[in-house]
């Protein structure tokens, strides 16, 4: 009882005075209980692929917007996951119990092994050089079909579990897991250790911490949820093939992170959600023109909202106090903490 | 054999060379990584096909399709890209979009099937025993000119003056009285150019399709870092090296094919292993 009076202050006092924070809410508990409401498997189907991408997308917003180290080439942490996941399920017929943490793993050793050699590397060079790794898996993908099934890649993944409904709450459960706790490492200690990274290495080093091994644990981290993410999917599409490897595959969480708001966690999780939705009405709706309309929507939000979706709305809908800094809703006339005057 | 790998590469270093120096341009002054680059080539190979399927002359055709290209570029770096240059992730994303865009256009007007533009100076003359076709040498002169044209602009004109300081301090180019957002403009329709004489050059040599500006830009993106960021004689070396282990592989390897974007890339990612500022990279002294 107690419990729950704590519980029900807590959401009055913290959550809903934040019209950001509702939101978050109402979006979780919508998840929750979508299958309950529809058991449309398309629907379904689209809500559990939306999820997967914006932990991918999350993953790479980990690495590139907090830690600054910007990666071209994320499709290698996901394909080495669905590619490792996909070998073990069709040749061994491991259950997926065993092939998507074997596949995550895999996945974190190659950030690890990405990042060594890439720790010297600056920017933009370091983007180009990320680039280059998943093209080279491609390559060797195609020079041994027998093993990795060449073009067509492998099939015969088994399932996750029996129902759609069942798969809808495993995949959207650990997506969800993974997205908070990415989001928990953004805003502690660590997180700050990365934006201080982001915008100046030199400064951290003379600081006293030991820049290599927090870029190699952003690797080590985002490859992790990346290749969480691939082998996630490897299973519920039930084939792995070098398209998960490609450069539109790495562009994506670039596209999904961007548009939603880079450096936030919620802002790919937004993209995600808003735009993988839209690809897909308008592939039903008019598929020959739906990337040129994808790619113009795109262009065009960004003229507008150039440093995202989510961030723009956020700014629209709270405003941060002047004198201590806490956020309050854009309607409030004084700030919810200290009650200095809020500017309109 | 060996002849034919001199001549396939030496038409290869032609091209990426004029996309690379483009590309380094751009980015020298504006700090804009373009991926939309390679887009802009693909255009113009698809300007000059239907302008000479309408029925144009070629040196016309290749006059209209470049003036074209670099306008409409223009208009699009004005609309899309300029508003939103300081922010330099939403740059990336929006040159990624512009170059899906261009795709899409030319997939919907043109459909995905392999176009033939056919090559303006057909024949061939026998050299030491080995066919070299004109329009090889014809793609290959193209980009010398472009190349001693563009090395001219830079070190004898105002306009090179400009280009350069921008290059070296965007702050005390403004300082000293330069617009430099002008001066960008102008490097931005000069990569454009290079980039629409680059689609003219290949149109008649490789077929025209809607996916062929992924690949040179891999290649061009590799070849612009192996070289070193702003270092264009290091971009314009970097494609040479490239274009050539891409046409070895291709020649000497079985199934190099389908290795050639992975070799050209191990290639890259060595050098950076022993210099991580590219083969004749500055070493720009920390970016604050």
């Amino acid at each position: 009882m107690f419990y729950l009076r704590y519980f029900v202050r807590y959401l009055r006092n913290e959550v809903f005075v934040l019209p950001s924070r509702s939101l978050a809410l109402a979006f979780a508990v919508v998840l929750a209980v979508l299958p309950l409401l529809t058991q449309d498997a398309y629907v379904l189907r689209l809500v559990i692929l939306t999820a997967l991408f914006s932990l991918y997308a999350a993953s790479w917003d980990l690495l590139a917007g907090y830690a600054g180290q910007i990666s071209l080439g994320h499709a290698l942490f996901f394909g080495t996951g669905a590619y490792t996941t996909a070998l073990l399920s069709a040749h061994l017929r491991l259950p997926p119990y065993v092939t998507v943490p074997v596949g995550a793993v895999g996945a974190t050793l190659a950030g690890l092994l990405v990042g060594v050699p890439c720790l010297r590397l600056r920017r933009h060079y370091l983007a180009l050089a990320t680039l280059a790794f998943p093209l080279m898996l491609i390559g060797l993908v195609f020079m041994f079909p027998g093993f990795s099934g060449g073009e067509g890649g492998i099939w015969r993944i088994s399932r996750l579990a029996s129902s759609r409904v069942q798969e809808y709450y495993l995949i959207v459960g650990i997506a969800g897991v993974l997205v908070v706790s990415l989001w928990k490492v953004g805003s502690s200690r660590l997180g700050l250790i990365f934006h201080a990274i982001r915008e100046d290495e030199v400064a951290v080093r003379a600081s006293g911490i030991d820049t290599v091994r927090y870029k190699l644990l952003a690797f080590a981290l985002s490859g992790l949820a990346a290749g969480t993410a691939g082998a996630l999917y490897a299973h519920f599409t039930r084939i792995a093939g070098p398209s998960n490897l490609d450069l539109f595959m790495s562009f994506q969480p670039i596209i999904w992170t961007i548009f939603g708001g880079a450096a936030t966690i919620y802002g790919p999780v937004a993209g995600a959600f808003v735009l993988y939705p839209v690809l897909d009405l308008l592939q039903t709706v008019v598929p020959k023109y739906r990337m040129l309309l994808f790619a113009l929507l795109i262009l065009l939000i960004l003229r507008f909202m150039p440093q995202g979706v989510a961030i723009w709305v956020r700014e629209a809908i709270e405003r941060a106090c002047p004198s201590c800094r806490v956020r309050s809703a854009a309607w409030r006339k004084r700030c919810r903490a200290c009650g200095a005057e809020l500017q309109p | 054999m060996i002849a034919d790998i001199l001549v396939s590469g030496l038409v290869r270093s032609g091209v990426y060379a004029m996309l690379a120096l483009g590309f380094g341009l751009v980015f020298g002054v504006g700090r804009i990584l373009n991926l939309a680059h390679t887009a802009f080539y693909m255009l113009a190979a698809y300007a000059i096909f239907a302008l000479v399927g309408g029925g144009l002359g070629m040196p016309l055709a290749a006059l209209l399709a470049t003036l074209a290209v670099a306008g409409i570029g223009l208009v699009l770096y004005k609309l899309f890209v300029e508003p939103v240059r300081e922010l330099e992730a939403t740059v990336l994303l929006s040159t990624l979009a512009l170059a899906v865009l261009i795709q899409e256009v030319c997939h919907v007007l043109f459909t995905a099937d392999l176009l033939f533009v056919p090559p303006a100076f057909p024949g061939y003359t026998s050299l030491a025993g080995v066919r070299v076709g004109h329009q090889e040498v014809a793609t290959l002169v193209l980009a010398v000119l472009s190349l001693i044209g563009v090395r001219f602009v830079l070190a004898r004109t105002r306009l090179g003056l400009a280009i350069r300081a921008c290059a070296q301090d965007r702050e005390v180019a403004n300082l000293m009285g330069m617009n430099v957002n002008r001066v960008t403009a102008i490097v931005m329709a000069l990569g454009f150019l290079l980039a629409a004489l680059a689609g003219l050059a290949v149109a008649p040599l490789y077929p025209v399709e809607p996916r062929m500006w992924t690949h040179p830009l891999v290649i061009v993106l590799a070849a612009v870092v192996l070289g070193g960021l702003g270092s264009l004689k290091g971009s314009v070396i970097g494609a040479v090296i490239l274009a050539f282990a891409e046409v070895l592989v291709v020649f000497l390897v079985p199934g190099g094919s389908y290795l050639r974007t992975a070799v050209a890339l191990l290639i890259m990612v060595g050098v950076f292993l022993l210099r991580p500022e590219g083969l004749f990279g500055a070493g720009i002294p920390e970016e604050r």
